[in-house]
């Protein structure tokens, strides 16, 4: 019952799946698009319209920061290296049948069929959010975050301080 | 959102997970094959935030009320966190590559083949 919308679907789950379409077309593309720049604009497509799907979900904070840390600081990183190494469409000098893709697709047609039916079939009678309405607010998750997480963030402050070192010792010329 | 089941929110991060593993399987550029690693990644973050949205859960020893209970969201932070660190790490590591050799591709890199 729920797997299907109501027709006509009410306004929020026309919305929602305008949104999920475009993201699911989006990563599509990332997965089957040749041009490597072209494959980035679409993945900076999905992140944005994943961003409006956590407003949607109420989790505005990590809205935000999806647009500004995927969408602005990490697809920029990605467009940047791609331009720099001048990445073209992936050479077509072997045309000999790539047994790789068909077999890919079946694992993944597997993997889809698989989770869905012993994960998604028995939770389709969850259709209320039970979280309170405010649960994304700044206020609440700064909070926990620096109370119940201290050690988790100390510990991930710890690993960007680490990448950061690790990124520029690569970037050197002489290593 | 409601009217919307929580089926929907997973089927979207299930198909954009399984897009992801199927194009790190079939692409050859580690640029994209990097960029398909994030698509699983913001999966993952979409079916955190959607449990987290419909079935929540206190923590044990935090206080009851449930605008506390945010243990999802806090997840979906370090994923991002630890995202950005791989991706500049990955990148760098993928720039070295191509000085070294001056061309990028995932099936010829088997110099650390034993």
């Amino acid at each position: 019952m729920s797997l299907v919308p109501s027709i006509p679907p009410t306004t929020e789950q026309a919305l929602f799946l305008g949104m999920a379409g475009l993201a699911a077309a989006a990563s599509l593309g990332v997965v089957a698009i040749k041009s490597p720049i072209r494959a980035a604009l679409c993945l900076v497509l999905n992140f944005f319209v994943l961003a409006f799907i956590y407003f949607s979900l109420g989790a505005q904070l990590l809205g935000i920061t999806q647009i500004i840390v995927y969408a602005g600081a990490i697809m920029v990183l990605f467009l940047f290296v791609i331009m720099l190494l001048n990445l073209s469409a992936e050479s077509e000098t072997r045309k000999k049948f790539d047994f790789k893709i068909p077999l890919a697709a079946l694992v993944g047609l597997g993997v889809f069929g698989i989770v869905g039916s012993q994960v998604l079939l028995p939770l389709q009678a969850i259709n209320q959010p039970l979280s309170a309405n405010d649960w994304g607010k700044p206020q609440a998750l700064g909070y926990s975050l620096f109370t119940v997480y201290a050690w988790p963030i100390e510990a991930v402050s710890i690993l960007l301080l680490v990448g950061i070192v690790g990124s520029i010792v690569l970037a050197k010329r002489k290593v | 959102m409601n009217g919307v089941p929580l089926v929907w929110y997973l089927g979207l991060g299930l198909f954009m997970f399984t897009c992801g593993a199927v194009g790190v399987v079939i692409r050859r550029n580690p640029v994209t094959v990097f960029m398909c690693i994030e698509l699983m990644l913001n999966a993952v973050n979409l079916t955190f935030l959607a449990f987290a949205r419909y079935m929540p859960t206190p923590l044990p020893g935090v206080a009851a009320q449930p605008q506390n209970w945010v243990s999802g969201q806090a997840v979906v932070v370090f994923v991002m966190a630890v995202a950005a660190a791989e991706v500049a790490v990955g990148l760098g590591i993928i720039m070295a590559i191509y000085r070294l050799r001056n061309e990028v591709d995932v099936d010829d890199m088997s110099m650390l083949r034993g």
